[in-house]
């Protein structure tokens, strides 16, 4: 955690009424879009920080002229005869206050570009944790109702309801769909992006550290949507090879059966592991 | 026999609890108490020839409030059983089903049920008034699309017991809402609804477009038009280009379902996100349909109350025009995370932040007319006052979300759902509460009463910040919305609590609203003058409520702010003394726009539940209404002269 | 901006010869106004079902596709029909202008009839289609065709029981400002319906058979 967020996140605190102590907030693990794990999260991250405060500034600055304003000119019994000019406008002010709102949304827009083409390519990685997995790994995501679904293509390894990653590499996640739209989101590693039928769009994501980090569907799907979690394990490189031979050597093959009861409508008791992607 | 009885029970829901048998209960109730009333009275014929068959944009007008507020009624009590579901984590007061449809039916009707009417309402009570003519430019049409709007809100609250509700959240994207994965008449409902509405709605923006273009006073140049008018003008084109997209998308959505067509389906060639791109292409002007008129209510009052023209008239048009045009270039920001690349996300987010310079140039103009004046808080001039800093923090989190990478991350959080309920609470509720307060007297002859009106405010103020000020946090917790419910250990729990108080508290503040109505109506101060706020605009120079006709002589404007000048060069709105009245040329009333909506009622039910004998009878009825028009010569005729005289010597005014 | 303010339900002004027939009342005008705005907002219509169509053309999900279907010499008579229906009407309303009822009376009637051949040979094509499986319910593709295409028939067949009502009232009343206006306003929808099948001729029609 960076000390600049820490200072910022204990200014929402205070914006934020004191209930935020009363639930524990301080604890990263629940504020996780403001405790960002990965590259990712944390451009996003630095972004919602910069708008926020340019529009912190707007909203004081606004606030100033309103309290003054409703003060100040209030009727009052001893005003009574006051009778306010017939004001037309006034071009030097009203110029003032195109121009800055101007200067502020170019000064949000320059960011905002730049993040958002950032955000396309794959994020930059270390060169240490590079010879261990390679380069980068490619994970399919599909979306059923109401489970997640991952393809390592590589690996030959499916999983349902959550994910491993190494730690320190960025991870390609192509998400699609079964059938209705839902988004894949990982709050501590990155925004979301949706998983279509038909459709296959890429999400980078990767993690700093080693850890579990929770995801969920962020775009309602039917009556299981909000039960849609799956958690994403990050673990160090070394552990992560491990554990992909590890399941190639001793999970089961997809069966057909296992691949139904998948695609069934329906929540799973609990997550599952094949050595297989394709049904045997 | 027993199949049938299956059927009936399924259809009418009885086998879907307590809820829907209290719903039925507390329907049936009413129902019989409205037709016992009525009979008891002997109201029946009062009621057919002064409301149900009239064509006078006041009585509509009155009509589209009346309405609206039942159905803020309707859309708050969803709002509070979805609030009573999430305030503690793990509650299951509600199943995954209903809360399901319990959300679709909030936002649905909050939208189109209750904050078009409420606007449209808006637009019949004050346009003509304040332009100086005697109706709209098509009464005929104005009360078809009255009627059109009301039977789609009947049929809407109709699936909450017949059939089945949606489920699909109020946006309603495929293929969720396709027969395969949602089958059942409940999607129906919100498409053929909705369709019905937005037909009412296209002739709408014709007719006010019309209106302000062509029948303004003599003298009444665009110029000189009060702002709620301008903002009316814009907000029609709006209507115009923008409504017959949700057509098209909800029919084709219906075609699928209906017809087993492949739009928007996963196999055969369906393509989904046509139709999330067709849905925000009405969807976010849509949102400014909403909210200009209630920038031009806020203009009326903030002016009248400053007791101050309104600051930068030029800049406040021109802004609206931009907001305008603007709000059909910025609708992809509904769905950066649906991968169109970087190229057309940084587009579409930049000319969402570009929304903001003309808002921000609207606020500043608002300030600076309260600036210099003598500002009067009653309690119209209080919600005005409350608009201003509740619709800035919902506009600059807009500023927020419109940054596409830090959107991946809102999306659909709770931190959107605050955004978007300060922008429509803060901006268009309020501005529908201070239209209320403002022309109350001017549309019944009697002032709603300022004490219970400051009650309501700062109740519904503080219920709503303790409401949404706290979601914000909740969707950077990672709490999405359409959620049913949430395990514990999110810390989630406490803060919805909290948001639930505000949401019960914005019910107090609803009742007190209530509460003040019945209670003037009894024993409010009656307005005898017609002008009870010394106001600017030519509504307040007729009687309160304005006779049928509204002007007995269409008077010549001279400026700006016409009634104003009026009054500061002592001149009479019937014009200089002696000028006789010559017979008013008026529309009849026609019991037509309400029969030709129930036979839309009637195919609309068709096309749910698929019973096409009824929707042939039904468009065939409608086909036959509109040929009966066509050959119908003798539809207006003349208020002679001596009734006239009468009308304006009762109000004191020859 | 003239003294509209008398329009709908003001006075009625004394006779301008030189403003044409169906201009004569205030209230004629406004009407006319408001079904230009009306055709406005139904071109938007025709655009989204035109933008859905384009997008939809290449997903055949392994039906026909458009060039397989498409019918030269039907699609070649609908638009011959069609466009001179559109001229049909035009000398209809030349005779409107100088007060010639029966003459006025017959274009209409040929007009309709040019209408009645093109919806004809579409719901011809239409059933056709059917019979050979190129049903709505095929694919995307035909889904989007038959809706754009069917909007269009349908606009066409109101626009002939509505010409059918003005000529009945042509019939009984002769040209007063009122029929007059009326039936200016369903020669504007028909000449509009016109300029939408140009479009529907080259975007799908001509296109379909290229591309």
């Amino acid at each position: 955690m960076k000390p600049s967020g820490r200072r910022v996140r204990s200014l929402f605190f205070i914006v934020g009424l004191s209930m935020l102590a009363l639930a524990g907030c301080d604890d990263p693990k629940y504020m996780p879009v403001l405790s960002p794990q990965g590259p990712v999260a944390r451009s996003e991250y630095y972004l919602i920080l910069y708008s926020f405060i340019v529009m912190l500034l707007v909203v004081l600055g606004v606030f100033v002229i309103y309290f003054y304003v409703i003060t100040k000119y209030r009727a009052r019994p001893e005003n009574k005869d006051y009778v306010p000019p017939e004001i037309e406008g006034n071009t030097k002010w009203e110029t003032i206050w195109t121009v800055i709102p101007i200067i502020i949304v170019i000064a949000l827009a320059i960011p905002t570009v730049a993040v958002t083409y950032k955000l396309v390519k794959p994020p930059k990685v270390e060169a240490a944790t590079t010879a261990a997995v390679g380069k980068s790994l490619t994970i399919d995501v599909i979306s059923e109702q109401w489970k997640w679904v991952f393809k390592y293509p590589e690996q030959n390894i499916e999983t349902v309801n959550y994910v491993n990653i190494p730690a320190g590499v960025p991870v390609n996640f192509e998400l699609t769909a079964s059938g209705p739209i839902n988004a894949f989101w990982v709050p501590a590693l990155g925004g979301m992006e949706y998983a279509m039928p038909g459709m296959n769009l890429k999400l980078w994501l990767e993690a700093d550290h080693p850890g579990t980090y929770q995801g969920r569907s962020g775009q309602y799907s039917g009556r299981g949507f909000a039960h849609m979690t799956f958690n994403v394990n990050a673990q160090s490189p070394a552990d992560f090879a491990k554990w992909v031979q590890t399941t190639q050597r001793t999970a089961p093959k997809l069966t057909q059966q296992a691949q139904d009861q998948i695609q069934k409508p329906g929540l799973l008791n609990k997550p599952l592991t094949f050595s297989s992607t394709e049904p045997q | 026999m027993n199949g049938v009885v299956n059927w009936a029970v399924h259809f009418f829901m009885l086998d879907e609890g307590p809820l829907i048998w209290l719903s039925d209960f507390l329907i049936g109730c009413a129902t019989i108490g409205i037709i016992v009333a009525l009979t008891y009275f002997k109201l029946w014929k009062w009621l057919w020839d002064n409301w149900l068959t009239t064509v006078d944009h006041k009585k509509i007008g009155i009509m589209y409030l009346i309405a609206a507020v039942l159905m803020l009624f309707r859309g708050g009590t969803d709002g509070l059983l979805m609030r009573a579901q999430l305030s503690w984590p793990n509650l299951h007061f509600l199943t995954a089903d209903h809360y399901d449809q319990i959300f679709t039916t909030h936002g649905t009707i909050m939208i189109l049920f209750m904050a078009m009417p409420a606007i449209i309402g808006f637009f019949n009570v004050a346009v003509p008034l304040q332009i100086g003519c005697r109706d709209v430019a098509f009464p005929y049409l104005n009360a078809i699309s009255f009627w059109l709007f009301f039977s789609a809100a009947l049929l809407f609250n109709l699936s909450f017991v017949v059939g089945g509700s949606p489920d699909g959240g109020w946006t309603s994207y495929p293929p969720y809402v396709e027969n395969f994965f949602d089958p059942g008449p409940g999607e129906n409902y919100f498409l053929v609804a909705l369709q019905i509405t937005g037909i009412g709605t296209i002739a709408t923006g014709v007719n006010f477009l019309i209106t302000i273009l062509r029948m303004r006073a003599p003298g009444m140049t665009m110029m000189r038009l009060p702002m709620f008018t301008w903002s009316v003008f814009i907000t029609s084109i709006i209507i115009v280009f923008a409504f017959p997209v949700l057509t098209v998308a909800l029919a084709l959505l219906l075609i699928d379902r209906d017809f087993g067509s492949h739009f928007f389906t996963v196999t055969g060639g369906g393509m989904p996100m046509q139709y999330i791109n067709l849905f925000w292409i009405w969807g976010h002007p849509e949102v400014y349909i909403v909210i200009l008129p209630a920038f031009g209510i806020l203009s009326e009052v903030v002016s009248t109350f400053s007791h101050k023209r309104l600051f930068g008239y030029s800049a406040m048009v021109v802004s609206m025009i931009a907001i305008a045009i603007l709000s059909f270039v910025v609708w992809v920001h509904h769905f950066f995370t649906m991968g169109a690349g970087p190229g057309v996300n940084s587009f579409f987010g930049v000319s969402t932040m570009a929304i903001a310079i003309p808002t921000g140039v609207k606020v500043f103009n608002w300030l600076f007319t309260m600036h210099k004046g003598r500002v009067e808080f009653t309690s119209a001039m209080l919600w005005a006052v409350g608009f201003i800093p509740n619709f800035l923090i919902g506009g600059l989190t807009g500023v927020m979300l419109a940054v596409p990478p830090a959107d991946y991350q809102y999306h659909n959080s709770y931190f959107l759902i605050a955004h978007f309920h300060y922008t429509l609470i803060g901006g268009t509720v309020f501005g529908v509460f201070a239209g209320i307060y403002y022309w109350w007297p001017k549309m019944f002859g009697v002032l709603l009463d300022e004490k219970l009106g400051r009650w309501h405010f700062w109740t519904f103020m503080i219920g709503f910040n303790i409401c949404f000020f706290p979601q914000f946090f909740l969707g950077f917790m990672g709490m999405q919305r359409r959620m049913y419910t949430y395990p514990a250990g999110y810390g989630w729990g406490i803060i919805n609590l909290i948001s639930t108080v505000g949401a019960v508290l914005m019910g107090v503040g609803f009742l007190i609203f209530v509460w003040n109505v019945l209670w003037s109506a009894r024993f409010g101060q009656r307005d005898t003058t017609g002008d009870p706020w010394d106001g600017r605009s030519l509504e307040w120079a007729t009687t309160s409520p304005a006779p049928e006709y509204n002007f007995a002589i269409i008077p010549t404007i001279k400026g700006r702010d016409a009634w104003w000048l009026m009054k500061k060069t002592g001149e009479s709105i019937n014009g200089p003394k002696g000028v006789p009245f010559r017979p008013i040329h008026m529309p009849n009333n026609s019991g037509r726009p309400i029969i030709m909506s129930l036979f839309f009622f009637i195919a609309g039910g068709g096309f749910i539940f698929q019973w096409w004998v009824l929707a042939i009878i039904g468009l065939l009825g409608v086909l036959v209404t509109m040929a009966q028009r066509s050959f119908e010569y003798h539809d207006h005729h003349y208020i002679p002269v001596e009734e006239i005289e009468r009308t304006e010597a009762a109000a004191g005014r020859l | 901006m003239s003294n509209a303010h008398t329009a709908v339900h003001g006075d009625h002004h004394p006779v301008d010869p030189s403003i044409p027939v169906e201009y004569h009342e205030e209230e004629n005008s406004l009407r006319i106004a408001g079904f230009w705005v009306f055709l406005g907002s139904d071109l938007v219509l025709f655009s989204c079902l035109f933008a859905t169509y384009v997008v939809m053309h290449g997903r055949v999900a392994g039906g026909p596709t458009s060039q397989q279907l498409f019918d030269v010499t039907g699609f070649t008579i609908e638009t011959i029909a069609l466009l001179f229906s559109s001229f049909t009407c035009g000398l209809a309303t030349y005779e409107m202008r100088r007060g010639n009822r029966n003459a006025m009376v017959t274009w209409l009637f040929i007009t309709v009839a040019l209408g009645l051949v093109f919806l004809g040979f579409e719901i011809d094509e239409f059933v056709h289609n059917v019979s050979i499986g190129a049903t709505m319910q095929r694919s995307g593709f035909l889904s989007a065709f038959f809706t754009l295409v069917g909007t269009h028939g349908c606009h066409v067949t109101m626009g002939t029981l509505w010409m059918l009502s003005v000529i009945i009232q042509l019939i009984r009343y002769g040209i007063t400002p009122i029929t007059a206006r009326k039936a200016f306003i369903v020669s504007i929808y028909w000449h509009f319906l016109d300029a939408v099948w140009i479009f529907i001729f080259t975007v799908v029609y001509l296109t379909g058979k290229v591309v």
